[in-house]
């Protein structure tokens, strides 16, 4: 069966597309709407926001969540802020500005037409949420501040000190309670969906493992929305939650659902370096720091090896023994490159041996100039959160020696495919969020993804699910189907035959997961090269199988996080194979994705627009077997595709 | 690298019905990275007692970074250890001293029953958010964000209240358990801003009342849910819930 991979999206001017959509598009009746069991599973932005609303227009709505609440979803830990085009500081922001800036960001590897949505939609947030009640920051005339964010020529982030993703999605989850109080949503937390259900080629419902007693659970439903965030911890260490996983995305991939684009990973470049194998996660510093924090390493090889046995500190350095690297390569820019170019830098000197941290692997980003400029105070007053930060989690004061930072994985832009309604190519299955491929092409500008899990959430899915039931009428079943007796029994079996299996071995899930992180981090990280790739494929292989033999796992079969970690770990090493495959088969280098090979003589990212401005989206084929490639062939009729320069 | 021992005792407890023991666990904590965060300590242990073949401690954890408030325990007596203003996952081992003595348990109160070892159910925080912790907006058309003016000092308060975690370490704090700075602290937050006032009667008395249901205890104004409140949310919040409530009983709500 040929699979055609259609956007969906209406003909006409780009402007225009999302109203033609709704003028378009059929309708449910408000009897109807009842008489439809919608199930979402995941409660971040993108999840908690779609259940709301979809039950305030009267679907009846399950929810799933992992955690204990559904307020304690990744999205909780956003910290920079949101992008809206309300243009109040009346710098020239619009709506094509918006677009523009993302298009471009993304290396041109998005679709025209849902970038343009999203940025439309992006104004009505602000308004959403302020309604709410969010406690955004403001002027002392009572106004909403913005800040200007990661490079933007414009001030167009709103932010509530930094925990902006804390209080968006606090919001959120009180319109969620909201329903719930009124008995239109379900919810069912410290759940974890294992499978996807489909009924006729349709998607009709899921199983969940209850995460307290481990009984599996069947759920019916007439669509099935993923918001299950990103798939990051594919990494080991990332800037992403202990929980946060691939698992949802990748059942549902087995079961027909394509992904795109896995090799679009952005690594952060401020964040708080590794310094031992006991590490569990990586903290995000916010790229704010940049504004005023200098980037540099010791130009001499000596200095750097003194620095990092302790006979040195950076104070000892002087300043013609310094290399501000950003500085020097990027006179314009500075240490306000973008991320993806910040993070590959930082990655050169550390391989030419300068790093400055036990493991080699750091970079200082130093303060000193700024203090010295404007003071302690002023510093502390723009960055006294972080600073007390970075000292609880290193104990190093950063206002007396430079801070220490080395690049992170911390979002993936590549998802489940989707459409303009955000539906993957299995009917009544959709993506929101991070989950889906669909809005920041190679490379993700910041204070972008808060604002497009809730424009997904609050503004798309509404419309575009009610055209889908109306459009496709599916049937009423529910869990008596004898599809999801046979879907349950499946999941059971492979659970009994897992633990079974690894009731003995030499190692433990974890240390399988950190070295395949590693493996990852290094060859599949910032830069790729065809024989690391090739490598890393082997070597993953590799783990796979150790993990099958040789791995041993806790036996109970109810509330077992072991368990639970295992059977993502067990995904992602699937997963990270096409993600090696696809940066393997991406011959050209855009965004997140940088191939040596393919560089300009200064060393920047040089793409193909010829033979790759297209979505990669991957079939899977069945156990042991090569996935299928099919493309989305990108179509550019309102930008000029350049090469990205910040020098 | 720098390392330490512990003497650790932890909380062990198989499953909701089963009697829990404190079970020594000193001869798993030798050795332990003083970088390495309370909880990391913990997944070393873990590993551990995997290879010994033993069950590993059962602890909630998410962001690891002091947000989600996933994460809860009591350390040597207190709500998430004994520094100020800290989640137990931005706990780190170089705060303690060799040699020195960790015991480890579960939050306690009525109102959050024990799943496993230090694993405790927290729904009830979610009742008494279902309750009114919400403004009732609909999804949908509204006016321009700036057509709320609310003065920075405002909401700079609004905001941190509005910083709760949800964690329930003021739960655990207090010798009544009770839950009234986690709920004052939603209570402030609409209590100040503009959005909140139609529905200000009504999501007080809702709210306390289910608080009470739920089995929680009263406030006698002790004051420990605020030292061991990782975010530091002011007991000026309990202050204006109390407040709230007396006027919205009197103006018979
Ligand atoms: C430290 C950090 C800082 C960030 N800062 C910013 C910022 O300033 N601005 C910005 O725009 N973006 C930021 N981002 C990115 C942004 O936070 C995320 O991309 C976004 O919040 C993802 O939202 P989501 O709703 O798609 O998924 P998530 O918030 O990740 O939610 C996923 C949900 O799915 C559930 N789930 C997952 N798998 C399953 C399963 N199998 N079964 C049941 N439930 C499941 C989880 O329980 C959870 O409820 C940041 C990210 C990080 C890591
Ligand atoms: S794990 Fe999130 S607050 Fe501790």
């Amino acid at each position: 069966m040929s699979i055609v991979l259609d956007s969906g999206e209406p003909a006409g001017p780009l402007a225009d597309k999302w109203d033609a959509f709704k003028d378009q598009m059929k309708l449910v009746s408000p009897a109807n709407k009842r008489k439809h069991t919608i199930l979402v599973v995941g409660t971040g932005l993108a999840g908690a926001s779609a259940a709301a609303t979809l039950a305030e227009l009267g679907y009846h709505v399950k929810a799933f969540c992992i955690q204990d609440s559904p307020r304690r979803a990744h999205s909780i830990a956003a910290q920079g802020g949101i992008n809206s085009t309300k243009n109040y500081p009346y710098d020239g922001d619009s709506v094509y500005r918006l677009f523009y800036d993302t298009i471009k960001g993304g290396d041109y590897r998005s679709r025209e037409s849902n970038v343009h949505r999203l940025a439309q939609l992006s104004a009505n947030i602000i308004d959403q949420c302020v309604a709410q009640g969010v406690p955004f920051a403001r002027e002392y005339g009572g106004e909403l501040a913005t800040r200007s964010f990661g490079g933007a020529q414009v001030s167009r982030t709103f932010y509530a000190k930094g925990q902006t993703g804390q209080q968006l999605l606090l919001g959120a989850y009180g319109a969620l309670n909201r329903q719930i109080d009124a008995g239109r949503v379900e919810m069912f937390e410290r759940r974890e969906m294992l499978d996807l259900v489909k009924v006729d080629g349709k998607a009709r419902g899921i199983i969940t493992r209850d995460l307290v007693t481990g009984k599996l659970e069947k759920h019916a439903g007439h669509a099935v929305l993923l918001c299950t965030g990103g798939y990051g911890r594919v990494y080991f260490l990332s800037t992403n939650a202990f929980n946060s996983n691939g698992t949802a995305a990748w059942r549902c991939h087995k079961r027909g659902a394509l992904f795109a684009n896995p090799c679009y990973v952005q690594i952060h470049p401020t964040c708080i370096p590794a310094s031992g194998d006991y590490q569990s996660k990586l903290t995000l510093m916010s790229e704010s720091l940049r504004n005023d924090g200098r980037v540099w390493v010791p130009k001499k090889h000596e200095d750097a090896e003194a620095i990092r046995n302790g006979s040195k500190t950076a104070k000892d350095i002087e300043p013609q023994d310094r290399d501000y690297y950003l500085e020097t390569k990027y006179p314009s820019f500075g240490n306000l490159v973008p991320r993806d170019v910040a993070s590959r830098n930082a990655k050169t000197v550390c391989d030419d041996g300068r790093g400055v941290n036990i493991t080699g692997r750091a970079v200082f980003l130093d303060f000193e100039t700024a203090i010295e400029r404007d003071g302690e105070d002023a510093i502390r007053d723009r960055y006294g959160n972080l600073f007390h930060m970075y000292e609880k989690i290193t104990g190093d004061n950063p206002y007396k020696v430079p801070m220490k930072i080395y690049p992170a994985t911390h979002y993936t832009m590549g998802g489940l495919w989707v459409d303009y309604s955000l539906m993957t190519n299995i009917p009544g299955l959709f993506a929101l969020g991070e989950a889906n491929f669909s809005d920041h092409g190679a490379n993700r500008l910041g204070a972008s993804a808060l604002m497009q899990g809730l424009a997904d959430g609050y503004f798309v899915i509404p419309h575009t699910l009610g055209n889908y039931l109306a459009t496709h009428k599916p049937a009423a079943i529910d869990e008596s189907h004898p599809e999801f007796e046979t879907v349950q029994q499946e999941v059971q079996d492979d659970i009994d035959s897992f633990l079974e299996s690894h009731q003995s071995g030499s190692t433990t899930v974890i240390d399988v997961y950190r070295r395949l992180g590693q493996v990852m981090y290094d060859r599949v990280g910032m830069a790729r090269t065809a024989d690391g790739l090739r490598s890393a494929i082997a070597d993953i292989r590799k783990l796979r199988e150790e993990f099958e033999n040789d791995v041993k796992v806790p036996q109970n079969t109810d509330f077992n996080k072991y368990l639970e970690v295992a059977f993502r770990a067990r995904d992602f090493l699937e997963m990270a194979e096409l993600l090696a495959r696809d940066a393997l088969e991406r011959e050209e280098s855009a965004g997140g994705h940088f191939r040596e090979e393919h560089q300009t003589e200064d060393g920047e990212a040089r793409r193909n627009d010829d033979d790759f401005a297209y979505v990669a989206a991957w079939e899977w084929k069945g156990d042991g077997e090569e996935h299928e490639l099919h493309k989305e062939q990108l179509v550019f009729e309102n930008v000029k595709l350049v090469q990205r320069s910040y020098k | 690298m720098a390392t330490k021992s512990f003497v650790l005792k932890v909380w062990r407890q198989d499953g909701p019905d089963s009697p829990g023991t404190v079970e020594d666990l000193t001869e798993y904590a030798k050795d332990v990275n003083e970088h390495a965060s309370f909880l990391e300590m913990l997944d070393l242990i873990n590993e551990r007692l995997m290879a010994d073949g033993k069950r590993p401690i059962e602890f909630d954890s998410d962001c690891r970074e002091g947000i989600c408030g996933q994460c809860g325990c009591v350390v040597n007596g207190q709500a998430h250890g004994s520094q100020r203003g800290t989640t137990v996952c931005q706990l780190h081992m170089r705060s303690f001293e060799d040699g020195q003595t960790i015991v480890v348990e579960p939050f306690r109160a009525t109102a959050f029953p024990v799943i496993k070892d230090l694993v405790v159910d927290r729904s009830a925080f979610d009742k008494i958010q279902q309750a009114g912790g919400y403004v009732s907006v609909p999804t949908g058309p509204k006016p321009d964000a700036n057509s709320f003016k609310i003065g920075k000092e405002v909401s700079d308060r609004a905001f941190d209240a509005a910083a709760c975690i949800g964690c329930g370490a003021c739960v655990a704090a207090c010798p009544n358990a009770s839950a009234s700075l986690f709920t004052g602290a939603k209570i402030t937050q609409f209590a100040l801003m503009p959005q909140g006032a139609p529905e200000r009667k009504r999501r007080v008395s809702r709210m306390v009342e289910t608080m009470d249901d739920l089995g929680f205890g009263h406030c006698s104004n002790i004051g420990e849910c605020e030292a061991a409140c990782p975010k530091e949310i002011s007991l000026e919040s309990i202050a204006i819930m109390k407040r709230e409530y007396l006027k919205a009983m009197l103006a018979g709500s």
